[in-house]
């Protein structure tokens, strides 16, 4: 806990911090439950923040405080609209226990495909086939599913179907040294084809049956009655549970075990890993099957966990803002789990907003990616990719 | 036993090259064409193989069909149409029919061209930023922006002459193109950002945005039919005119010259000039390049921007040419984009190359839609999805040049063994 303590941000960083907190506030307090009529009272808020974010500019803090700044103003511009806006039209929208869950369950298989990403990127091998591998992943779910009368099995079939297509793909990007975005786009296309193919020739135009063994939800009996804890967590998916493991698990494993220290070796300098004994190909092939198989365990709560059907092209872009995570999250388990949970809430709340634009909603699904080209331009933060992702490595 | 002089310099056992430069070149001249021919009758048989293992239907059966569906079969009629020669009675063999309604093969081909036309310009978008070292995957994206703003100056702006107008629109799309990858391009100089996940983040901007500008709600949502979430339909005047079929039947627009000259313009952009050199010199190697006093960042720049230019124009002149509006489904769904990638990789970034696989891709792609394909022999909905697999293994086995390489290489090592057994 000290070690925790001594690890929180001083100075100009924490007033930079502050400022941001200041900004999120002042645009928070206009919201239900505390329903702010004044437009003063956000301006105030967002004008100290504004102040802390100077101040943290003055120290130094440069890219944090242009942060802060940023969302001070924000919070000043949002708070303003929001007391402007009908209280009826708020409290439809901004149901926060709803907004929650919702944020969730849309982060969920994003954070699986991400975590996917984390290993595969890790060790060297980029991986634009998320998107494909999470398709694989929804349809030999519901497929694995219905067929076989279980969710269990069909958790199963997706996770040999993502990480076949995750060893197709190693096998191309590490032994044939074939580029690795160019395979990834292969990849994308193939898991379109064949889901697509498949989901035709076996059930048809009627779609999947409506009555396929779904993933559980987990019913925590003493939460539900809670104040706003019980709606949030008293009825989550069990995958969204999962979900939260496997980010830890991510951290655990890259950064606490011997194994992580391995991949992360084999992605910055490969030569060096190969030299002390390290095999850059198994490592590499273990990291980009296992990047798979997490990318269908998202694809098949997409389709067993969360809607209960399949159709074609399902994952509509998610293998993308998941590998928009990654990077936004600076390739490190806590921020892309973080990034995740913004895109989900951005797709929360895009569902919601339709209440005052039905058109001007959907430019929030957009979000994750201004978001993530903003950072990858190094506005904010600077992205360190590993350094050899991308490059094939020959055995010397 | 004579020896050329220049094979004697080398030192034996090396006897087949007589330097780097010219293995290189006939490496890639053999590669160039070998590799994209097994790759394409590979990727052919797997998807046969799918075909068989699934429905139990002929895979020839099956590619028959979609040969016809794409009207590739009407090159297979010429010569069987004559024009008699007036005041005489001589029949000359022309290549087309006089009257095209009647042909069903002519009528698919028309469907055909019309969809190699965006995929040629999608082909060269992807092939251009390659040359210069870039993966641009954005192609779809810059496809979009072309296609709405095209969509947005042609259903506008009325009062403009005909010609005008049309030229207006295609110019207004393929400079959005351009700006849409400039973006990407700017990064990359400016900022060092990969290519790949700034375009690949641009591609999803521009769909959102099509989304909401002709979504319900939307600024440019159509006019007369509020529930529809479609865009106005673009002036009379502003629609390029078919010279192949009937107009109202969707015929052949003249869009086609415009993809065939810029086929030309890419050959003679990248291999006849100044500019062209500085593009390639960074592509092959950027240090170098630098050494050798070629600004490559603004190659950077300018390379990505005139992908972007030809993927705008893509759009614009499928807006133009037939599709006259946009709708938010077909903003979603549509990946010309994408498809310009495997058009590329497996035209090997040259104008005919490029030329080539894209009458592939548009054959296979108008082949197996519902409009052409005989559903009695096979499911359209199924082939259609047998297209991308197999465009899929084509990138698959493109990227993998160096497995076909392998294999070719095997089989030299062999010949080479054997000749040198002869000598002995």
């Amino acid at each position: 806990m000290s070690g925790l303590v001594a690890r929180l941000p001083r100075g100009e960083r924490a007033l930079a911090w502050l400022g941001i907190l200041g900004g999120i506030a002042a645009f928070w307090v206009t919201l239900p439950p505390l329903h702010v009529r004044e437009p003063v009272v956000p301006i105030l808020i967002g004008l100290v923040a504004t102040g802390l974010g100077i101040g943290a500019l003055r120290g130094g803090a440069r890219r944090l405080a242009w942060g802060a700044l940023t969302i001070a103003i924000l919070g000043i511009g949002l708070g303003y609209l929001a007391t402007r806006s009908s209280v009826t039209h708020l409290d439809e929208v901004v149901v926060w226990s709803a907004l929650i869950a919702a944020t969730l369950r849309h982060a969920t298989p994003l954070a699986f495909a991400a975590m996917g990403g984390i290993f595969s990127e890790r060790s060297g091998v980029a991986n634009i086939g998320l998107e494909g591998m999470m398709l694989a992943g929804a349809f030999f779910g519901i497929l694995g599913a219905d067929k076989l009368g279980s969710w269990l099995l069909g958790l199963a079939c997706a996770a040999v179907a993502g990480g076949g297509f995750a060893l197709v793909y190693a096998f191309f990007a590490i032994h044939l040294r074939a580029d690795q975005i160019v395979g990834g786009t292969a990849i994308n296309f193939l898991a379109l084809g064949l889901t697509g193919y498949l989901f035709i020739d076996i059930y048809g135009s009627d779609g999947t049956p409506a009555n396929v063994p779904g993933v559980p939800d987990v019913h925590l009996g003493f939460l539900e009655d809670w104040y706003f804890v019980g709606p949030v967590l008293g009825r989550l998916n069990l995958m969204i549970w999962l979900a939260f493991l496997t980010i830890v698990a991510t951290w655990v494993v890259l950064f606490k075990t011997p194994v992580g220290l391995r991949i992360r070796a084999v992605g910055e300098h490969p030569r060096a890993a190969d030299t002390v004994g390290i095999s850059v190909y198994a490592t590499r092939y273990g990291a980009v099957t296992l990047s798979g198989i997490l990318a269908a365990l998202g694809g098949a709560y997409l389709s067993i966990g969360f809607v209960n059907s399949f159709n074609q092209n399902m994952t509509v872009g998610r293998g993308f803002i998941a590998l928009a995570a990654v990077i936004f999250g600076n390739w490190m388990p806590w921020g892309a789990a973080a990034a995740t949970l913004l895109f989900g809430f951005s797709t929360a709340l895009a569902l919601r907003l339709p209440a005052y634009s039905e058109s001007a909603a959907v430019l929030f699904q957009a979000l994750p990616y201004v978001l993530t080209l903003i950072a990858v331009a190094g506005l904010i933060g600077r992205s360190t990719p590993p350094r050899a992702v991308g490059r094939s490595y020959e055995k010397q | 036993m004579s020896e050329p002089p220049a094979r004697s310099s080398t030192p034996p056992g090396d006897d087949y090259p007589t330097s780097v430069a010219s293995r290189l070149a006939l490496w890639q001249r053999a590669g160039g064409l070998v590799v994209p021919l097994l790759t394409t009758i590979l990727a052919f048989l797997v998807g046969g193989l799918v075909v068989l293992v699934t429905t139990g239907k002929s895979p020839l059966t099956t590619y028959r069909a979609i040969f016809e569906g794409s009207g590739l079969n009407w090159f297979l009629e010429l010569g069987a149409h004559e024009l008699r020669l007036p005041f005489t009675e001589t029949h000359v063999p022309i290549p087309w029919q006089t009257n095209d309604l009647e042909s069903l093969a002519a009528a698919n081909l028309q469907q055909t061209f019309i969809t190699w036309v965006p995929l040629v310009l999608t082909g060269l978008a992807v092939a251009f930023a390659f040359r210069c070292g870039m993966f641009n995957i954005g192609g779809q994206g810059q496809y979009l922006a072309g296609a709405i703003m095209a969509v947005w100056v042609g259903s506008e702006l009325p009062g403009l002459p005909g010609v005008l107008h049309v030229v207006a629109a295609v110019l207004a799309g393929a400079l959005t193109g351009a700006a849409w990858a400039g973006i990407a391009g700017l990064l990359k100089a400016v900022a060092g950002t990969h290519e790949v996940i700034s375009t690949i983040m641009l591609n999803w901007i521009a769909v959102w945005v099509g989304v909401f500008l002709f979504g319900l709600g939307g600024p440019l949502q159509n006019d007369a039919q509020p529930f529809v979430p479609v865009s106005n339909d673009i002036l009379e005047e502003s629609r390029l005119s078919v010279f192949w079929g009937d107009a109202l039947l969707q015929g052949l627009h003249v869009g086609v010259f415009v993809a065939i000259g810029a086929l030309v313009v890419y050959w003679i952009t990248l291999n006849r000039t100044a500019f062209g050199y500085g593009v390639r010199a960074v592509g092959f190697s950027p240090e170098a390049a630098r050494y050798g006093g070629i600004p490559v960042a603004r190659n950077y720049f300018l390379a990505m921007a005139i992908s972007g230019l030809f993927a705008g124009l893509a759009g614009a002149i499928d807006i133009v040419g037939w599709q006259h509006r946009l709708n938010t489904n077909d903003i979603r769904i549509s990946s010309l984009g994408f498809v310009g990638i495997a058009v590329a990789l497996l035209g090997r970034n040259t104008a005919v190359g490029i030329a080539l696989s894209a009458l592939l891709f548009s054959a296979l792609v108008v082949g197996t839609s519902t409009r052409n394909l005989d559903a009695e022999i096979f499911r359209p909905e199924l082939a259609s999805n047998l297209t991308l697999l197999i465009q899929g293994l084509v990138v698959l086995f493109v990227g993998a040049d160096v497995l076909i390489l392998y294999l070719l290489s095997l089989r030299r090592r062999v010949r080479r063994g054997s000749v040198a057994g002869r000598r002995k």
